[in-house]
């Protein structure tokens, strides 16, 4: 068995880990971080995209609204690009009048949250579609944020500091030393997904970053936390229908933001518990219940075109246990520290908390991982920018303004969302790739009205030519000394990718996985299935008629369904599958 | 772009199905790389097009024609040339609009001025020094088929002089005669009074202005929203006592009916009533013979007639009934050009970057001209600068349908384009 010595062991890449290893990395230790699937595949990945001004938080949880104001204005630069300005609107409808209003003015202003009352006509002339029955507006500082660009953001910052990160690695087991009374977690084993080869990760402290898995990471080492998963739906909107977060003015609940992200709307959320975090399905009254409480903002909402649902789990943890140092920032998410708890050391859990204040959390772990390992290294993350920042606020237009003025019309591959051939063989090259799926998390291949249906086959001609022609190979691991080439910060920016790298990449020292894996065949399998997953719930209409031309496409011209190896699968095959189980409902029909 | 209302043209964005039909008929994307097609500067780019950007992130849509074949083909019904007029009133609005297109926007006050000293002003406009002077300066191209100022007097001139002449009845209708007839074409006016006359129609020709289309098509909407509102003031009465509004300018009518109102959100009861009540002059001449009220007395005709659809007919969305008519006619042998466009477009074939694209784009149609052999003496097509550009690229004369009606009717001279 392989065998990794370092001295931090970070589980799980989402926001939470990606922040954790960037900032013990800054720090100076030496860091692995494993993720058993594509970065973000979890939660992160998954979430709603507002970037919170602590709004939403102002009247219940004042504590957790001054979190969110500071690391607020704190990622407007470390993470420039990775943020929209958008700007939020608290509107208060006809049947939210009351007391909450003036309640949440006063809730922002005690927190340092800018809030400022407009008149409702200057918020119409901002957002003519919003429901002109509105008798106020609030407007603060909220913010639309791509959780992807931010976690390869931060990760290549991790990298630059000598982090090593290991995708489609996942934990089987904990090492567990010591006996009785002096248990000790000593680090992991990782199976690597593709490959099947396992490696041993010896660490001085393992840090359980894994969102809504972390009770079965604390499992392995015998230790029992209830994490309650519960699910989140959220549906997008075939393009802006606003251009700035709008908030219900009340307490909050169901399906009360739309958030404008990237070309689309996203109106989220729903909260449901389930037993597991995977795989989640979207129930049909979800959607609907969305699209009503949509149209409530925006009148009209309902009848727009739908581009897809999806869903994320939030790790629901009860427990009010700290670490008992008083520190405050451990009310709102919940830093474990289990030598304390259950006399397990070497072994932190975190978890909770929101995707705004990741870098917060990660802050609050690694002050005490440096308390574990008797060492004073202040934090440096907040004042940090990581690579790409420096490009400034992400607008809407830039991909499209990128495009027009490098004359890059005639290169496109994803047409609905810009993507260049070039931004997709770097991307290949840059990331470890085992699916067209994590394409999209990098450069949004198929993100768009099409969902998929014409850059599907391209995207898989490209690869299958750069496979061909031995310019690229599936690669599923890192080594720092490598760390340099990763420019992934810059993956979604088309001007930045004029060049493909072609062969400069060719001696990376990143072991080459060439087997099975990577089939054209699969690929296109695999992406059509997972873009098909997210339009079914919500298949009417004129994204009906959209998959309906996809499906003419595939079916038809491709005989997609009879592909060759068919018995192939990959790591995620599964987990685009729809859930066809039939609900309690349905059955009961039946 | 921002989204102003559920009923403007930014939602039918929706609708689009990445079908790139579009793109594949566009006439423009068919013959330049600086047009990257319907498809991607309408429902698509679209979605990247905001309020309040840092910068305006495209330009490329500046090459759209305006010529609406793409939502002629389009399966779904995306308005992707009026989704392009829009971006480009954007840029305009925040890049401030070229002193060419403001004056190619303002062909009224163009035709007034020149009409004042017709023959000075169109030695000025057409001697070749001036022509590459207006290139150099203005960048309108010195090879484009500018209009010439009537020498002979404007429509209006003409109709007040000829009042006393003029058949009264009961039966009346409304003239549009839009700018070019009035300073440039006089004698398509008369055309037209000869026909309406003759079928028994008393003509009316109250105050009008320019319809706003050339300001439509360089993005100055504010500019065409006057226009447009003053049309509706002054035209309002005809329409409310039920008079039928006849334009001779496939264009004008169009603006007036559908461009106008949409582009531009007026949807008020006034703006819908001259919706309602305008009508494209063969539209109309088709509606009467169906009623069988149209007089078919004709002459004989022996000639060979091809014969353009404007790209504004087909947005009409009413067939091509200037052939319904002008097939009534003995001995006429109608060629129809199929082509998807001439290229001119209104005032963009006259932009110096984009003359060769209009040739381009119109040489479908002259090769087709030239297809039908030496026997044919001239062209026909509804729309004026259409025209123009026809007998541009053809170097034969090219008629108003209307002026072969009034010809096979025995009341004009198709030749020399006066009344007999
Ligand atoms: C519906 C919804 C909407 C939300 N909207 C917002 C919002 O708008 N704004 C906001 O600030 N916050 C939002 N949040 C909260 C935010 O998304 C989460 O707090 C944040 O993403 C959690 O990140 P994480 O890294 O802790 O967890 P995750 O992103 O879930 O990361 C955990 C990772 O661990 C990996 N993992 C699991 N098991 C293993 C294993 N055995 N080995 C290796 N890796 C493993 C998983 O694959 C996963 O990638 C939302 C949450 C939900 C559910
Ligand atoms: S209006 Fe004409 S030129 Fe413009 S995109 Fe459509 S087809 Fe092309
Ligand atoms: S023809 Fe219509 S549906 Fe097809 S790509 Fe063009 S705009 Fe979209
Ligand atoms: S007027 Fe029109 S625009 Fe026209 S057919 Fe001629 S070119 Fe096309």
């Amino acid at each position: 068995m392989n065998r990794i010595q370092t001295e931090v062991l970070v589980i799980g890449g989402g926001a939470t880990g990606t922040g954790v290893a960037w900032d013990a990395a800054l720090r100076g230790l030496k860091v692995v971080l494993v993720e058993r699937r594509d970065l973000t595949h979890g939660t992160s990945g998954r979430y709603h995209g507002l970037l919170h001004s602590g709004g939403r938080y102002a009247v219940k949880d004042s504590h957790g609204a001054a979190e969110c104001i500071a690391e607020n204005q704190i990622l407007r630069v470390t993470h420039a690009h990775c943020i929209e300005d958008t700007s939020g609107f608290f509107v208060v409808l006809p049947e939210d009048e009351g007391e909450y209003p003036d309640k949440f003015k006063a809730g922002c202003e005690a927190v340092g949250i800018p809030c400022v009352e407009i008149p409702v006509a200057e918020a119409l002339r901002r957002e003519p579609l919003l429901n002109p029955r509105i008798s106020r507006v609030f407007e603060v500082p909220d913010g639309s944020s791509d959780s992807f660009l931010a976690a390869h953001a931060t990760a290549q910052a991790a990298r630059n500091a000598g982090a090593q990160i290991l995708t489609y690695h996942e934990v089987t087991s904990l090492i567990m030393v010591g006996g009785e009374s002096d248990r000790r977690v000593a680090g992991a084993v990782v199976h690597n997904v593709v490959t099947g080869e396992d490696t041993e990760i010896h660490a001085d402290m393992t840090v359980n970053a894994a969102g809504a898995w972390t009770g079965k990471l604390a499992a392995m080492a015998g230790i029992e936390i209830t994490i309650m998963p519960s699910k989140g739906t959220m549906v997008a909107m075939n393009h802006r229908l606003v251009n700035t977060v709008v908030n219900r003015c009340k307490s909050p609940s169901d399906g009360d933001i739309i958030v404008p992200s990237h070309t689309v709307c996203v109106i989220g959320t729903t909260s449901i518990n389930v037993p597991e975090p995977e795989p989640l399905r979207i129930e049909p009254w979800e959607v609907k219940k969305m699209l009503e409480e949509g149209d409530k903002m925006v009148p009209g909402f309902a009848q727009a075109r739908v581009l897809r649902a999806w869903a994320g789990v939030r790790p629901l943890f009860q427990d009010t246990y700290t670490s008992g140092k008083g520190r405050d920032v451990t009310r709102k998410l919940a830093l474990l520290d289990h030598k304390e708890r259950e006399g397990v050391a070497g072994f932190l859990t975190i978890t909770g908390g929101k995707w705004t204040t990741f870098r917060l959390m990660a802050e609050a772990t690694v002050d005490d991982i440096c308390r574990h390992l008797g060492t004073e290294r202040p934090c440096t993350t907040a004042t940090t920018p990581v690579p790409g920042a420096e490009q400034g606020h992400y607008w809407v237009g830039h991909r499209l303004h990128e495009i027009e003025e490098k004359h890059l019309q005639s290169e496109l591959v994803c047409e609905c969302e810009l993507v260049t051939r070039t931004m997709i063989e770097n991307a290949a090259r840059r990331n470890p790739l085992l699916t067209l799926d994590d394409l999209r998390r990098d450069v949004r291949l198929g993100k768009g009205p099409c969902q998929g249906g014409f850059c599907t086959y391209r995207a898989t001609g490209i690869l299958h030519e750069m496979k061909k022609a031995g310019s690229w190979e599936v690669n599923m691991s890192d080594d720092a000394s490598s760390a340099a080439k990763w420019e992934v910060a810059y993956l979604q920016s088309p001007g930045h990718n004029l060049v493909s790298d072609a062969d400069s990449h060719e001696d990376n020292g990143r072991a080459a996985n060439t087997a099975d894996s990577f089939n054209p065949n699969l690929l296109l399998r695999d992406f059509l299935q997972e873009r098909w997953k997210g339009v079914t719930p919500i298949l009417w209409g004129r994204q009906l008629k959209q998959e309906r031309l996809d499906e003419l496409i595939y079916m038809s011209l491709m005989n997609v369904d009879h592909l060759p190896d068919k018995e192939l699968s990959s790591p995620v095959t599964e987990f685009y599958l729809f859930d066809t189980t039939p609900t309690a409902e349905e059955v009961a029909d039946v | 772009m921002h989204t102003k209302s559920w009923h403007s043209v930014g939602p039918s964005l929706d609708e689009c199905i990445k079908c790139n039909i579009c793109t594949s008929y566009c006439p423009v994307a068919a013959v330049t790389d600086l047009f990257p097609g319907p498809k991607y500067v309408g429902p698509q780019a679209q979605r990247f097009r905001e309020n309040g950007q840092p910068q305006t992130p495209d330009h490329s849509v500046d090459y759209c024609s305006g010529c609406r074949v793409c939502n002629e083909v389009c399966p779904t019904g995306v308005k992707i040339a009026e989704l392009n007029a829009r971006a480009r009133a954007q840029i305009v609005s925040e890049k401030g609009i070229p002193l060419r297109n403001r004056l190619l926007g303002r062909n009224e006050m163009l035709g007034k001025l020149g009409h004042i000293v017709p023959g000075l002003a169109n030695f000025g406009l057409h001697n070749s020094f001036s022509r590459v002077m207006a290139e150099k300066v203005m960048g309108i191209a010195r090879q484009a088929p500018l209009p010439h100022w009537s020498t002979d007097g404007s429509f209006g001139d003409w109709f007040k002089k000829t009042q006393a002449q003029r058949l009264k009845s009961d039966k009346k209708v409304v003239y549009y005669h839009g700018c070019a007839t009035m300073y440039y074409e006089p004698f398509i006016g008369k055309a037209t009074v000869a026909v309406f006359e003759h079928n028994g129609y008393e003509v009316l020709v109250p105050p009008q202005n320019c319809c706003g289309l050339p300001m439509l098509s360089n993005g100055e909407f504010g500019a065409a929203a006057d226009y447009h509102q003053n049309n509706i003031n002054k035209l309002l009465v005809y329409a409310q006592a039920g008079l039928d509004i006849v334009g001779t300018s496939t264009s004008c009518t169009l603006t007036l009916k559908e461009e106008a109102p949409e582009l531009l959100d007026m949807d008020s009861d006034n703006a819908k009533a001259i919706t309602n009540a305008t009508w494209d002059i063969f539209e109309w001449l088709r509606e009467r013979h169906e009623l069988g009220e149209l007089k078919t007395d004709f002459r004989q005709m022996n000639m060979v007639l091809p014969y353009h659809a404007p790209c504004q007919y087909r947005a009409h969305r009413v067939g091509k009934p200037a052939m319904d008519i002008m097939a009534l006619i003995p001995g006429i042998d109608i060629r129809e050009s199929h082509a998807r466009c001439c290229g001119i477009a209104g005032t963009y074939g006259y932009k110096k970057e984009k003359y060769q694209i209009a040739m381009d784009v119109g040489a479908e149609l002259f090769d087709f001209v030239a297809d039908q052999g030496g026997d044919v003496e001239m062209t026909a097509c509804d729309s004026e600068t259409c025209r123009w550009q026809l007998e541009h690229g053809t170097d034969l004369p090219s008629r108003h349908p209307v002026e072969i009606l009034a010809a096979a009717y025995g009341l004009y001279d198709l030749e020399k384009r006066q009344l007999l």
